[in-house]
């Protein structure tokens, strides 16, 4: 598996896709700073930038690779290897050079601007964290859909729509459901809903740095237990990682049956 | 005749002892191996206009009558530790000093309300330099005018609102000066009811179970320079006319029920040069009229400034409302409450002929200020993109947010 990422890692390493991925964040990075030197206003601004953008990059990034790589795929597949090996070193190259890319992206200008001696570490530590989860939930889902989805443009097709459902329409739906109901207790609801939808869940997490003062302004328990201590951050980053564990057990298991 | 003239002589002999003795004053030593071994017996044994001058040492006393005009002086901060009998000092003659004394251990009732130092219907007093610990009332004024509370440090350790008393307590006093004092740990810091022409400046009063400052029923007060930080519910101004509140800090007051201030039945009264920071709600509005809102920072509040409804002829000018989570919350018509270039860090516009006010007019009251309003879960949805994107629908054609509550003339550089 490891000679397989490091084919995957290296061969993406040296695409186009990456350095322009790698430019973009160092661009905004740069932008962001200059226009206003203060780091912690800079994170916070990045954060939003990144709950939306760095899923859909991933999505994107990972239905391409795989349609593209499949030539390839089906020349190791010949080969006497696993195929779970195949695949999951392939789905850790690729999420692994995009969540590179995001780290040095980020990682360079803040370090120029002094990120050492501020006290927005914590922040920035988080804002990473977030990203790398949100790149490697993304990037196992659209490797799921490729996988099920022969037929290339309908594998897009879904894997945007997967990024629009997610993004966007998920958020409609959870406010309407919440309106209509508004009769009942929704605190609990309203707090389950977020953990099934990764970028709401990375969402809390920045709410929890930012909005505190608000948040703390809503009558409820479980609202008060969750967003008042450091249990809401505990919680939010273990269902993180359930999210990314799920899809990538099932690309494993889906890769095995697979026809090819 | 002889005898009047005598008299008359007699009287004013005696007059002029007085006077001479108001001049000079003698001075009592109180100290634990001294001749007057307790702060009751040095009172006893003083004429008006001594002082009792007491010695560093631990005095078991409780329920201090002051009954003449006398000083009493501290020096390196003397004991007096009430045993939780009652109360400590009652002061009930004009004129009367305490200074640099350390009292603790005020009894708790559910009856009576037992001070460390309670002023009763006296004038001209000063309380300074004291130390109060362990207290249930710490200082309280009753029906007196003219005196000055100045630098003392309160130190509670309150916990329940029923069986906790006040940090400073002024109670039909008028022209009270209160300077530079610290009050924590209690129930309300300061508190003021029926008191008129009361100056509250440079305390500072954090983590009190209720209010930091709170105002009942009193007029032409004015409060500067103090800092209210991480009380249970903020500052209350309520039922009073004719507050000046200027350049204080409110921060740190989340909760449910907190605000940095809450207003309500106000009248005419100017709020400028504050700074609210980081409370849940900045300014609660309800039934408050003729109010000018000029040069207060809102920063980083979760509502900056909440107006409940019955709210006339308010004046928001010159105002800076920095990243708040939402500007304004209204639940009413806009009545003639005016906002008037303030400026609004999420405001997006343009200003062509560079005058430093935008072209296109702000509208702080975003679509989904109004949806959490109607139901609170909502906040959950904060900074989503969906929200964003219908926010910024409802700003292109307004549907549920009053159309005329805006900003005409929104600054584009912050106010200084």
């Amino acid at each position: 598996m490891l000679k397989i990422l490091k084919y995957s890692f290296y061969d993406l390493m040296r695409s186009r896709w990456s350095y322009v991925y790698f430019l973009f964040y160092l661009a905004l990075g740069f932008v962001l700073l200059f226009l206003n030197n203060d780091l912690s206003k800079a994170v916070i601004t990045l954060m939003n930038v990144i709950i939306v953008l760095v899923p859909l990059i991933g999505t994107i990034f990972g239905v391409m690779y795989f349609y593209n790589s499949k030539e390839f795929t089906e020349l190791l597949l010949a080969q006497p290897l696993r195929r779970s090996t195949i695949f999951l070193g392939q789905y850790f190259g690729v999420a692994g050079s995009l969540t590179l890319s995001l780290f040095l992206g980020l990682g360079v200008p803040f370090i120029l601007y002094g990120l050492f001696r501020s006290d927005a570490i914590f922040n920035f530590t988080l804002l990473l964290v977030t990203g790398a989860f949100l790149t490697f939930i993304f990037t196992a889902l659209a490797f799921n859909i490729a996988l099920s989805n022969e037929n290339r443009i309908k594998g897009f097709g879904y894997a945007v729509l997967l990024w629009l459902f997610l993004a966007v329409i998920y958020d409609g739906l959870f406010l309407l459901s919440l309106i209509v109901f508004e009769e009942y207790p929704l605190d609990t609801f309203s707090l389950a809903a977020t953990m099934f939808n990764p970028i709401d869940l990375s969402r809390t997490l920045i709410l929890l740095k930012l909005d505190i003062s608000a948040l703390l302004g809503y009558t409820g328990a479980v609202f008060k237990k969750f967003f008042g201590t450091d249990f809401g951050l505990l919680v939010s980053l273990v269902v993180l990682l359930f999210w990314t564990i799920l899809p990538i057990w099932r690309l494993a298991i889906k890769s095995k049956r697979k026809d090819f | 005749m002889n005898h009047i003239l005598l008299h008359s002589k007699l009287l004013f002999f005696l007059i002029l002892i007085g006077g001479s003795q108001f001049l000079m004053g003698r001075t009592i030593t109180i100290c634990s191996t001294c001749e007057v071994s307790s702060i009751k017996k040095g009172i006893a044994l003083a004429v008006e206009y001594d002082t009792l001058l007491i010695k560093k040492g631990t005095y078991k006393e409780y329920n201090i009558v002051i009954d003449k005009p006398l000083t009493l002086l501290g020096e390196g901060y003397p004991v007096i530790d009430g045993e939780e009998k009652g109360e400590i000092i009652t002061i009930v003659s004009d004129n009367v000093t305490v200074d640099g004394l350390f009292i603790i251990n005020v009894g708790t009732s559910y009856t009576t309300d037992y001070a460390a130092i309670r002023v009763v219907k006296s004038e001209n007093f000063l309380i300074q330099h004291v130390v109060l610990e362990r207290l249930f009332f710490g200082i309280y004024l009753e029906k007196s005018n003219n005196g000055k509370v100045y630098h003392n440090k309160i130190i509670g350790d309150a916990v329940d609102e029923y069986n906790s008393g006040n940090g400073i307590q002024l109670w039909y006093s008028h022209h009270v000066q209160v300077d530079r004092n610290i009050v924590q740990g209690t129930r309300d810091g300061i508190y003021l009811e029926f008191s008129d022409n009361v100056t509250i400046n440079n305390n500072r009063s954090s983590d009190n179970i209720r209010y930091g400052l709170h105002f009942m029923f009193s007029n032409d007060d004015i409060y500067t320079n103090n800092t209210f930080e991480n009380n249970g519910a903020g500052v209350a101004v309520m039922f009073s006319k004719n507050i000046r509140m200027q350049n204080n800090t409110f921060r740190k007051n989340w909760g449910t029920a907190s605000f940095g201030m809450l207003l309500k039945e106000i009248n005419d009264a100017e709020i400028s040069g504050n700074t609210f920071e980081e409370n849940t709600i900045g300014i609660n509005i309800e039934g408050s009229n003729r109010i000018n809102y000029i040069g207060n920072d809102f920063i980083n509040n979760g509502w900056a400034v909440k107006v409940r409804g019955a709210c006339y002829t308010n004046i928001f000018k010159n105002n800076n409302f920095l990243y708040n989570s939402f500007d304004i919350s209204y639940n009413s018509k806009v009545n003639d409450n005016i906002f008037e270039q303030n400026y609004w860090s999420s405001y997006t516009g343009y200003d062509l002929d560079k005058n430093g006010i935008g072209d296109v007019p702000y509208r702080p009251v975003k679509l989904f200020s109004y949806i959490v309003n109607r139901t609170p879960e909502t906040i959950v949805l904060l900074r989503s993109l969906f929200m964003d994107i219908i926010d910024f629908s409802e700003k292109v054609s307004p549907v549920f947010t009053p159309d005329n509550l805006m900003d005409p003339n929104p600054l584009m550089r912050k106010v200084k």
